[in-house]
């Protein structure tokens, strides 16, 4: 398909951003000196007044927010997936989700498809972190409607929300002008009996390929997008678990404590079937153009449908 | 400062020191020593200096504390107890399981402003708070309280120079300046001095005072209220578990309860001091 439109969703979270200050008047942006690459500069050259550049120091930021939010203001607090999640993990851990604070937490940079900066800078391991911090939302959407839905959802919900954007320019799936965004549910976007793939992020659109040439096959693969890790939509993950009977899951992430691992302990919990997990196979990154790096470790259509192949003995 | 009302803020700091004895006692732990040492400064703030509403908590336009030393929360506690958020007696449930008074500061309680107690991390807090005031052109202030040790994590530092970058004159942070963390004196742990020269150097205005002479808190204070377009740091040199004597300038007494008869004998001693200041009010 050559009328693909393809675009990073830090692109969309910058015009998330700018597009519903309006509407929002309380909502504030914090950056940690990477305005430029996280896309927040948007908002910086649209609404000067409501950015603050917190300069090199995300500890310091994640506090800045959690004080704002606790004297009212809706605060994004932007950085690399690696340094907001990462490196201030304990800050966000203690000053915001502790004390239950609204602040929306815009991670960019998520994912080995950082590309050429390396492992230093490429974050598998973020959705595992905040996930284990009682009452934070985790948001990892798929493609740029989804993420600007996210984006104004995250404003919505009142509490702390983590929202989960990419560097790599990735195929629209959805259609902005049908598209609803509903927080903490899955979306089955293929029916299928056979077995259930279920994604999120930009695996998302490689699992639709992969169903796409696995039905070619005569297999009949589920597609369901995850867009909310946290709270994960159990009911949808139990169906697929009892029509299916097999799930594989996929994400730009450690296979430790991300999507996988919310729906093995889901699954276990409901519906005990095997499932495969398709992610970072405990392993830093390394440098390299992204497409090619998601290509070597597995991250897509192709590595889907041979897995889901081997799972089912074909 | 009017003698009278003098003798009133020692009348109020020596019932917040026993609220400081009577919840950590009961608590069979906790942290009396920093406590002690900024019972006076606490005392001076909630009853000269701030515009908090026990009646109303959570009113827009209140001026906001931060306890960033928030392992010293029964100073707190008993300084908003006195105050009137809720009753002084409730200090005997510090720490116990299903009490609302948390080891360390927990939002929900009635006049925190926020969680706090790992280290460095209030201070950046109190920015925001201060950065939202002016963002809306508010007029509350905002104070927060760090311990001299506490100023060894970096993150202390990120804030301090932000503070400074967005001209935060809303903003006053008081540096408990006792001279005693954990493992011993802060100039043989991992020395952060000199303070006042390092906090000048990030762009702050800088006050040293005596903290345990009402005076020379309220000319400090009064000072840092006249400064524009600067944070304003307040060194307070203080006596750490000032007000009972066995427990000063102890280093064991960080975190460490009394037992029994150390509890009578700190008691005792408070209530001597307060029946001398009732004696002259």
């Amino acid at each position: 398909m050559s009328d693909v439109i393809k675009k990073a969703t830090r692109e969309s979270y910058g015009e998330a951003l700018v597009a519903l200050a309006e509407k929002y008047p309380n909502l504030i942006v914090l950056d940690a000196d990477l305005a430029a690459a996280t896309k927040t500069g948007m908002f910086k050259k649209a609404y000067a007044d409501r950015f603050y550049d917190c300069g090199i120091a995300e500890a310091n930021m994640m506090g800045v927010a959690a004080g704002l939010a606790a004297a009212g203001m809706i605060p994004f607090a932007s950085s690399f997936a690696m340094f907001a999640a990462g490196r201030a993990f304990e800050i966000v851990r203690n000053s915001i989700g502790y004390p239950h604070l609204n602040v929306k937490i815009g991670a960019t940079h998520a994912g080995i498809s950082v590309g050429e900066d390396g492992a230093t800078h490429q974050c598998c391991e973020d959705l595992a972190l905040m996930r284990t911090i009682p009452g934070m939302t985790v948001i990892n959407p798929a493609d740029d409607t989804e993420a600007k839905a996210a984006v104004e959802a995250a404003i919505l919900h009142d509490g702390p929300v983590y929202c989960r954007f990419g560097r790599l320019a990735v195929p629209v799936i959805n259609d902005p002008a049908t598209y609803k965004f509903e927080l903490g549910k899955g979306v089955t976007l293929r029916e299928g009996k056979d077995i259930a793939i279920i994604a999120t992020g930009l695996l998302v659109n490689e699992a639709l390929t992969a169903a796409d040439a696995l039905a070619q096959e005569g297999i009949s693969a589920r597609v369901i997008n995850i867009h909310t890790i946290k709270p994960l939509d159990t009911e949808i993950v139990a169906k697929a678990a009892a029509e299916c009977g097999r799930i594989v899951t996929a994400e730009e992430h450690s296979i430790i404590g991300g999507l996988g691992s919310a729906v093995a302990e889901a699954v276990c919990e409901s519906c005990p079937v095997p499932v495969r997990r398709i992610g970072v196979n405990d392993t830093f990154g390394h440098s390299g153009p992204a497409v090619e790096l998601l290509k070597q470790f597995g991250l897509s259509a192709e590595h889907i449908a041979e897995v889901v192949r081997e799972e089912l003995g074909k | 400062m009017d003698e009278m009302l003098v003798r009133q803020l020692q009348i109020h700091a020596c019932h917040v020191r026993m609220g400081i004895i009577e919840g950590v006692y009961h608590a069979k732990s906790g942290h009396p020593g920093g406590s002690l040492s900024i019972a006076d400064l606490l005392t001076y703030l909630y009853f000269t200096r701030m515009h908090v509403y026990p009646d109303n908590p959570d009113f827009a336009e209140r001026d906001r504390f931060v306890l960033s030393k928030g392992h010293t929360a029964p100073a707190l506690y008993a300084t908003l107890a006195e105050k009137g958020f809720f009753p002084m007696e409730e200090m005997k449930t510090l720490r116990h399981i299903g009490a609302r008074l948390q080891g360390h500061p927990c939002i929900t309680i009635p006049g925190v402003d926020m969680s706090s107690g790992s280290l460095g991390q209030g201070i950046s807090a109190a920015c925001g708070m201060a950065l939202a005031g002016k963002h809306r052109a508010d007029n509350y202030r905002v104070y927060t309280v760090l311990g001299d040790g506490e100023i060894e994590e970096g993150q202390v530092w990120e804030a301090a120079m932000f503070a400074a970058h967005y001209g935060l004159d809303n903003l006053t942070a008081i540096v408990d300046n006792n001279g005693l963390q954990i493992d011993g004196k802060i100039t043989d742990v991992c020395s952060p001095e000199p303070i006042p020269d390092k906090f000048a150097a990030f762009g702050w205005h800088v006050i040293e005072c005596d903290a345990h002479d009402f005076d020379d808190l309220d000319r400090a204070f009064r000072e840092a209220e006249r400064v524009t377009m600067q944070p304003v740091a307040i060194i307070q040199h203080s006596t750490k578990g000032k007000g009972v004597s066995f427990m000063e300038n102890q280093v064991g007494w960080h975190g460490t309860a009394p037992n029994q008869e150390q509890y009578e004998k700190a008691m005792a001693e408070l209530t001597e001091q307060l029946r001398r200041l009732e004696e002259q009010a």
